[in-house]
């Protein structure tokens, strides 16, 4: 099943993926097994006339291998889970680039903080639907909503979360081949949820920086611009 | 094996002599007439539900074409046939809320609960039979509500059957008014309604057991229904508070999950599925024992670990409170809680392991006898392993980034609840039919059923895991607005194909029902040869059920006892000196 998953361009979806396809390995290998024992039973044991029943109401050195070889099995892939988990959403890898999301039926309003790195300043931009990132840098994302729930998703990082409003939240992505790829929204918004989509553009260094000198031509001269603004803290 | 035991002799002097057409078919406290009308509802409701699933399947493979047949319904609904988002989002939540809350929950427990508890027990009756009856009719008053949605202004709830705040808080963000209102009145009344059921289904199971009934020799059906009780109980009022909240921020101005009068979306999230995981398990577990006591009697062996099968479902209840948040990863909720999730999810599964386990070992070395009703329960087995396998890919956090809002999440509710629940619920009406109506349903008819729909059950289903794998998101009217998905929309073409053959297969079920309601072969007192008590009774039982309270001597699971003649030994039967089994 695993050709369907879309590519992966992002630092840690590699990890995902590895996760992914070994409960993929793990559940096809016990499907197998538990189906084919099943057909198997049902084959061997169908009714014949004068079929000899094994009278028996279980086995108790059964039950408890079946109960810690199934528990042995979950329990280390919590574990390997839990790694990989605080990987993407533990602590934050130090911060290249930064962006904000204001999510609204049915739009990504996607914020840039401009050549001064702070928002609420001057020189932000703001562009609907329109993300541009540089690719091997890590971008932190602040996802917030200005109505109801929406969900950032983007396939091919492997990054999916929840919008809020009233709330900001941060998730961080390294993408690591430059090319065009789409943001669905992921949670039910509304009359309008289907079509809400953005493009992410991932771009070389080289290229991003030509795409900053396009957007903000009068770059050095904004740098230093109006005071951080608190709105900005992390809530 | 001879314990103390519970009996209740006070119910032998209530009154059940025959009364007229209303207190028989209509306001009847008879446990099994309310069973049966609980039935006549879900079976009625079930054509709603699968019908707005079958819309829902025709958008998605060919978006904003006419729906054939569907010309007749008015704008602002459908345009010609056509589907607008508003009404698509109606349709999906509408077919989750039916299909959850007005087939699955009134056949499992409103139907089988109320028609086998005090026949699998040797009870009379239930404890409280006004209340049972009172129970049903609030049911109606519900469905007559959520139906009322249909019909009003602004179109009926469309926030998804989870109805997220403050999507649903607010009629603004959906355009929707009085019809998420309804939803949320008509939850809250069906709510009393099995509110009623449940106490009624503990007290009668733990007052009103036939002498000898202790509850290590109760049927694992029942041993489900009263563990599905206990949750209905403990988890329903949690709904129905945060459904109230919800109401009020609609319509009284309070603010309990709007941002900007200090409410918070996250807690309607917490609160719902601190409901919404055990309501999981009440549409399984019932189901669970269904299919434990079919594999026994057509394996003609006793259940394989019958009390680390009981066991395994208390743990199930008693895990299902501390798994809620396994729906809110991506939620925003503090990731260290995720984790402390993950773990107990993983844990939960260990039980339904063990009882997947023991349904084989049931199987093993027995005499399998392939009638209609087995072939369900078997085919329940099958499709929950794969539900329960595809949920181990949602416990893994990591996993789950990627794979929660797609259709892999869609096609694990699915395995759980229709190849579990709904398979269950098949395989019982075949089974208890008989004891139900007298008659028996036909037999060929069963089997064409069952293959059809397990086939296209499957050839509906199983694709839906590879388009969530391609990150193809839950409750989007349109697939084909966005370019990632195009190489995977000749699946959902083939998912609506497959999808509307299982619509097909259904009229057979529909004819096979009313055929054998009406013309089907007479059945015996013990037609399957069971040894449990609802078979002692006459077919179909009396108000009173027995005519002489059974006394029960064993276990319900006496296959094949060697030294025995019979290959079953019912649990009523007291055997002579010379016939005691060799064990």
């Amino acid at each position: 099943m695993l050709p369907w998953l879309p590519e992966n361009v992002s630092s840690y979806g590699g990890d995902v993926d590895a996760l992914f396809r070994l409960i993929f390995w793990i559940t096809t290998i016990v499907f197998v097994l538990v189906q084919t024992t099943l057909i198997a039973f049902l084959v061997l044991y169908r009714h014949r006339p004068g079929r000899k029943v094994t009278y028996t109401h279980g086995n108790n050195t059964l039950e408890i291998a079946w109960t810690i070889a199934p528990s042995i099995i979950l329990v280390i892939l919590a574990l390997m889970s839990r790694t990989v988990w605080n990987e993407i959403r533990g602590t934050m890898p130090p911060v290249d680039y930064e962006v904000a999301v204001m999510a609204k039926q049915f739009n990504w309003d996607f914020v840039y903080p401009g050549p001064d790195g702070q928002f609420n300043t001057a020189d932000d931009l703001k562009l609907e639907n329109d993300l541009n990132v540089p690719v091997d840098k890590v971008i932190r994302v602040r996802l917030s909503s200005r109505d109801v729930i929406h969900s950032f998703f983007v396939p091919v990082f492997r990054l999916k979360q929840d919008t809020l409003p009233g709330r900001e939240i941060n998730v961080w992505f390294k993408a690591t081949k430059p090319g065009h790829y789409e943001i669905p929204c992921a949670e039910l918004c509304g009359f309008g949820h289907s079509g809400m989509k953005g493009w992410l553009t991932v771009r070389s260094q080289a290229d991003y920086d030509h795409w900053v000198q396009e957007k903000w031509p009068a770059k050095s001269a904004q740098a230093d611009a109006a005071p951080p603004s608190s709105k900005t803290e992390e809530g | 094996m001879s314990q103390s035991v519970a009996t209740a002799p006070a119910h032998e002097l209530h009154a059940h002599e025959a009364g007229g057409f209303i207190s028989t078919y209509v306001f009847s406290q008879d446990h099994k007439m309310i069973g049966k009308q609980f039935l006549t509802m879900a079976l009625l409701m079930i054509i709603l539900g699968g019908g707005m699933a079958l819309m829902v399947r025709w958008e998605l493979a060919w978006p904003e074409t006419p729906v054939p047949l569907m010309h007749w319904v008015p704008e602002p609904y459908m345009y010609d046939g056509v589907i607008p988002p508003e009404f698509y989002n109606m349709l999906f939540t509408m077919h989750a809320t039916i299909m959850i809350f007005f087939v699955v929950m009134p056949v499992l427990v409103g139907c089988f609960g109320n028609f086998l508890i005090p026949l699998m027990i040797g009870a009379r009756d239930m404890a409280f039979p006004v209340i049972n009856m009172l129970s049903f009719w609030v049911a109606v008053v519900a469905s007559i509500i959520m139906l009322s949605g249909f019909f009003v202004q602004g179109g009926h709830a469309a926030a998804g059957w989870t109805s997220y705040a403050p999507l649903a808080a607010k009629p603004e963000f959906t355009g929707v008014g009085m019809g998420q209102n309804l939803w949320i009145i008509s939850l809250i009344v069906l709510g009393v309604s099995s509110l009623l059921g449940s106490i009624n289904y503990i007290t009668t199971i733990i007052n009103m057991r036939a002498p000898g009934m202790t509850f290590f020799r109760m049927p694992l059906v029942i041993w489900a229904l009263f563990i599905t009780a206990i949750l209905l109980l403990l988890a329903l009022p949690v709904l129905t508070a945060a459904l109230a909240m919800l109401l009020f921020d609609r319509t009284a101005g309070t603010h309990f999950f709007i941002v900007e009068g200090g409410g918070e979306p996250i807690l309607w999230q917490h609160l719902f599925w601190f409901f919404g995981h055990p309501e999981v398990y009440i549409l399984i577990l019932p189901a669970m024992g269904i299919a434990s006591d079919l594999l026994a009697v057509f394996a003609r062996k006793p259940i394989f670990g019958y009390r680390a099968m009981a066991y395994s479902m208390m743990s199930i209840a008693f895990l299902s409170w501390i798994v809620w948040g396994h729906h809110m990863f991506q939620s925003g909720m503090n990731p260290t809680l995720g984790t402390a999730f993950m773990t107990s999810t993983m844990v939960i599964a260990v039980p339904s392991a063990i009882k997947t386990f023991n349904w084989l070992g049931t199987l093993w070395r027995g005499d399998i006898h392939f009638e209609v009703p087995m072939l369900h329960a078997l085919a329940f087995v099958s499709m929950f392993v794969i539900g329960g396998l595809s949920g181990i890919y949602m416990a893994a956090t990591p996993v789950d980034i990627f794979i929660h809002d797609t259709y892999f999440i869609v096609a694990h509710i699915h395995y759980v609840v229709f190849g579990g629940s709904i398979f269950a619920m098949f395989g019982a009406i075949h089974y208890w039919f008989p004891k139900m109506f007298g008659r028996m349903m036909n037999d060929t008819l069963g089997k064409i059923h069952f293959w059809g729909t397990f086939i296209f059950f499957n050839g509906t289903f199983f694709p839906m895991h590879i388009l969530g794998i391609g990150g193809h998101m839950r409750r989007i009217y349109n697939p084909t607005q966005y370019e990632f998905l195009l190489p995977l929309q000749h699946w959902n073409v083939f998912i609506t194909i497959s999808a509307l053959l299982l619509g097909a297969t259904q009229l057979i079920y529909a004819v096979n029902i009313l055929w054998s309601l009406f013309a089907g072969k007479k059945a015996e007192q013990n037609p399957w040869h069971a040894n449990t008590l609802e078979w002692e009774a006459p077919t179909p039982p009396p108000h009173g059920n027995f005519e002489h309270i059974p006394t029960v001597y064993r276990g319900p699971y006496e296959y094949n006892v060697p030294g025995l003649k019979e290959d079953w030994l019912p649990q009523a039967r007291a055997l002579g000196p010379q016939e005691v089994p060799a064990h």
